[in-house]
């Protein structure tokens, strides 16, 4: 999808500071909100690329408002009432709660989890059929749009490049984050010229990019 | 566009983060302890510290230096570091002619077995924005500036593959241990906005 969170070539951020004291975790809650993350996606019967979408399906206001870990809180609060196992309004009723109000909490939903069978443990999976580039082919970017899920962001869509490595195939994202199935695909690493993406006046660099075979069409 | 509210008086993020614990840990869904333990290991265990030794023995043992170029998941499991966020590891050395340097422009994918957990400018969005647009003045603001001549060469990470920069060695670190060089590697040299530095 379109979202705030395909920032690639956005402009108007500012700039960025290293602290090179920082900590793990800067704050307590963050390093549970963390661990909290990482474990909504078991327990609502998801994964990784539907965990990712739930980031981008936040309010553009609260991605950026609530922070990296508040983002993770919010996405974790996504997955859990999208599968039924909270309902919507439970976590600011209790914390509501938490902060004195006198606050009647929902009951629990009936449970929505997806049925999806998973091909097997991360994401790397093989495909039968031979990769359709292989290195030095001048590929393009498809202009594709989705209002799912995908890893195709804004910057390089409908720009040339060169393949520059073939990398193992893996499950597609657009339609594993969707448990619509994990159609593995080969992934390439494509090279772009910094002038095909940004005009004739941008600063001389090679922009590296994985991308799916779906994605790309000969050039 | 999500149903969930925005703006308002919304409770703060550190209050939702403990409500959403609790009713998981109530529904017998999470254990606290669990929490825990994951936690510890990312602030105990698994870190920077683990890609410099990687670093470090690819300066001493150019044979290692050749595996962990041509196979950097086989490489760097030869020390000990797999896991999730490294199932496929590429190592992309920096040169005199070349710089290398790592974003995730869609969110925040970063080789935890040998990086641990991103820092807070990596998931900036100021960084997602500018280092694949402006990443020759962007790197100067971050404190390093390269030559006009360096080509740059920046990767973002939107797949499943994870990018590990070996940095150069510096000069004046010739009589140091494996173990001394690896004190000298950091972090923000193993993700390319900036160089190692000799003691």
């Amino acid at each position: 999808m379109d979202g705030i969170h395909d920032m690639g070539g956005m402009q108007g951020f500012g700039s960025v500071a290293i602290d090179p004291d920082e900590p793990v975790f800067r704050k307590e809650w963050h390093s549970r909100a963390f661990a909290i993350g990482i474990m909504s996606m078991g327990v609502s019967g998801t994964n990784l690329d539907a965990f990712r979408h739930a980031l981008e399906r936040l309010h553009p206001y609260d991605y950026l408002a609530d922070g990296y870990y508040g983002r993770w809180v919010a996405c974790a609060e996504v997955l859990l009432t999208d599968s039924g196992v909270l309902a919507p309004g439970a976590v600011e009723a209790r914390a509501r709660k938490l902060m004195g109000e006198q606050v009647d909490e929902p009951a629990d939903p009936e449970p929505n989890k997806p049925v999806y069978e998973r091909g097997g443990p991360g994401s790397l999976r093989p495909v039968d059929d031979p990769p359709a580039f292989a290195a030095g082919d001048r590929v393009r970017a498809r202009d594709l749009r989705t209002s799912g899920h995908t890893r195709l962001p804004g910057y390089v869509r409908g720009r040339t490049g060169t393949v520059s490595a073939l990398r193992p195939s893996a499950l597609l994202p657009d339609t594993n984050a969707h448990f619509e199935g994990e159609n593995p695909q080969h992934v390439y690493t494509v090279e772009f010229d910094s002038t095909e993406l940004w005009g004739d006046g941008a600063e001389p660099a090679a922009l590296l990019i994985d991308l799916f075979e779906s994605y790309l069409e000969a050039a | 566009m999500s149903e969930h509210s925005h703006g308002g008086d919304r409770p703060p993020v550190s209050v939702r983060a403990e409500a959403l614990e609790a009713l998981l840990t109530e529904r017998g869904l999470v254990k606290p302890e669990v929490l825990d333990g994951f936690i510890s290991r990312f602030v105990n265990d698994v870190g920077p510290m683990n890609g410099a030794k990687v670093v470090a023995k690819a300066w001493t043992d150019d044979d290692y230096r050749q595996r962990l170029l041509e196979d950097g998941t086989a490489a760097i499991a030869e020390l000990g570091f797999s896991g999730p966020q490294g199932e496929h590891m590429v190592v992309i050395e920096n040169t005199d002619d070349v710089h290398n340097v790592v974003v995730c422009t869609l969110c925040s994918c970063y080789p935890w077995p040998v990086l641990g957990l991103p820092p807070e400018w990596y998931k900036d969005p100021a960084y997602r924005s500018r280092i694949v647009r402006d990443p020759r003045t962007l790197l100067g603001e971050m404190g390093l500036d390269l030559d006009d001549d360096t080509e740059v060469r920046v990767w973002d990470s939107s797949a499943e593959n994870r990018y590990l920069v070996l940095p150069q060695r510096p000069d004046g670190a010739e009589g140091l241990s494996e173990e001394d060089l690896a004190g000298l590697v950091t972090r923000d040299a193993m993700v390319g906005v900036a160089k190692v530095s000799a003691p």
